[in-house]
């Protein structure tokens, strides 16, 4: 409830001054945000047509138009220079979100109960998001699992590339082929986030504009 | 703030209202600005990164090269030339190992084995041409590896042959050169970095599972790198030599990294 009246301050205040709303998003986390994602979209198609080289489940390929690279070869350049971005961005996300105490602040606490709470006030239209700058408990799950997706595709993905030189990693994901399945099933979460996600975005407008120019 | 504590309560509705309305208000006058972004945000939009000719597009292939090139040297200082790949039990091998290479299983080459020498050259002290049978004379090893293949499979194979690290300081080979190039009698053609050539798990094979490497395993004799991909991996070869000339592949020249190693 305090959230709310909170929210509802902050609003007025905005209303007030329309010149300098307040910050929700700094420039780091704008910045991290759309290169992780131009790295997210660019490793994914890439990775559809390396996947089609071999399907790991037999029987199910991705539609070739659907890919980037054209061709195995040109797929792996797309995965391995996208693969810098990605390292660079969400490496900078994560350590700026840890060292500024964001991760903390934004992220947490987030109890099952208030998960199922909140996700039942979505799917009944009672959600609110009057308060941008505050998570709700189903964005926070969210967000944290995409992190934790995103983790678990790096070390899957250096699993398979790298298979003899990381053998912590080889084992931890079960070994080499049960690495490409680890690395499959957490593009499919991350897929399935970027869906829910752009479709959440497309409900709530306002909240692109706060990924753009922070406010 | 001049508004009594107890109406801010009743004002959020209201408040809401307005931002509600304001929202509207500008969807409205920026319709344009919002179907862009509304399109850009869809499938559709993505799609116009695929399918179309980027990868061809001149200036990108050569960055998507360069950055392969730059890849190579982060690989090879990644590199432990001490880790090794890990080994498997006789019960544990694919059967039967799969064929693969850029031509079909009828299309193997023949090698007659009674007239073959193995020719050697660049920077070695002894550049003499090797027949089989001084070749198989040699110390023999075997092991169970993995082979990983680019493009994702991998088979667990048994290969027996001579450490290459031997063969190379036998035949007086500059170890601080950095490639060694083959060239193969189906016209393949491959290069390795030296750390790779003097890994301990690096063998010249002659033998799949206990018999002479057969036709479609690459006879007389392959390269096997269970730290490499299987593109790697030279069969059939004809000639070797050890060079400070990058020698390039025939996998490599068409786009597959260089290293390839795992």
């Amino acid at each position: 409830m305090t959230n709310e009246t909170e929210g509802a301050e902050r609003v007025e205040v905005a209303a007030r001054a329309p010149t300098k709303p307040p910050l929700i998003n700094p420039i780091w986390v704008r910045v991290t945000h759309w290169c992780t994602a131009l790295a997210v979209i660019l490793m994914v198609l890439s990775g559809w047509r390396i996947y089609d080289a071999s399907p790991v489940f037999p029987g199910l390929t991705i539609p070739a138009q659907w890919t980037l690279g054209g061709w195995l070869g040109g797929a792996l350049q797309w995965h391995f220079a996208a693969m810098w971005l990605l390292f660079a961005s969400f490496l900078v996300y994560l350590l700026l979100n840890i060292f500024t105490g964001r991760f903390f602040r934004k992220f947490f606490p987030v109890s099952p109960r208030a998960v199922i709470e909140d996700l039942y006030k979505a799917l009944t239209g009672r959600l609110g998001h009057e308060d941008l700058s505050h998570f709700n408990a189903v964005q926070k799950l969210a967000y944290l699992s995409a992190i934790i997706a995103l983790i678990v595709l790096v070390a899957s993905g250096l699993a398979i590339w790298k298979s003899v030189q990381f053998p912590l990693l080889r084992e931890l994901m079960g070994g080499y082929d049960n690495a490409r399945i680890v690395h499959f099933c957490a593009m499919a979460f991350i897929v399935l986030f970027f869906l829910v996600h752009v479709a959440m975005v497309a409900l709530v407008p306002r909240s692109l504009l706060t990924m753009l120019r922070g406010r | 703030m001049t508004i009594p504590k107890k109406s801010s309560r009743l004002i959020v509705p209201s408040l809401d209202r307005a931002l509600i309305l304001k929202d509207a208000e500008k969807e409205l006058k920026a319709p344009a600005r919002r179907l862009f972004a509304k399109r850009a945000l869809t499938l559709g939009g993505l799609s116009m990164l695929t399918g179309c000719q980027l990868t061809d597009d001149k200036s990108v292939s050569t960055f998507l090269s360069a950055v392969s090139r730059f890849n190579d040297q982060v690989q090879g200082m990644l590199f432990d030339p001490n880790r090794l790949a890990p080994e498997y039990s006789e019960a544990m091998l694919t059967k039967p190992f799969p064929f693969n290479a850029f031509y079909e299983i009828d299309s193997v080459p023949v090698v007659d084995g009674s007239n073959y020498k193995l020719a050697i050259s660049g920077l070695v002290q002894d550049k003499h041409a090797w027949s089989l049978p001084e070749l198989y004379a040699l110390p023999q090893t075997s092991q169970i590896t993995r082979h990983i293949c680019v493009e994702g499979w991998s088979a667990i194979g048994h290969w027996g042959g001579t450490r290459f690290s031997d063969f190379l300081r036998r035949i007086g080979a500059d170890t601080t050169a950095k490639y060694i190039g083959f060239k193969c009698a189906d016209d393949y053609y491959e290069s390795i970095d030296m750390a790779t050539a003097l890994h301990p798990q690096t063998l010249l094979a002659f033998s799949y599972d206990g018999e002479i490497l057969p036709p479609k395993y690459g006879y007389p004799m392959k390269l096997r790198m269970p730290t490499k991909l299987g593109y790697k991996n030279p069969k059939h070869i004809t000639e070797m030599f050890v060079t400070n000339t990058y020698p390039g592949g025939y996998w490599v020249d068409q786009g597959y990294n260089w290293f390839g190693g795992s």
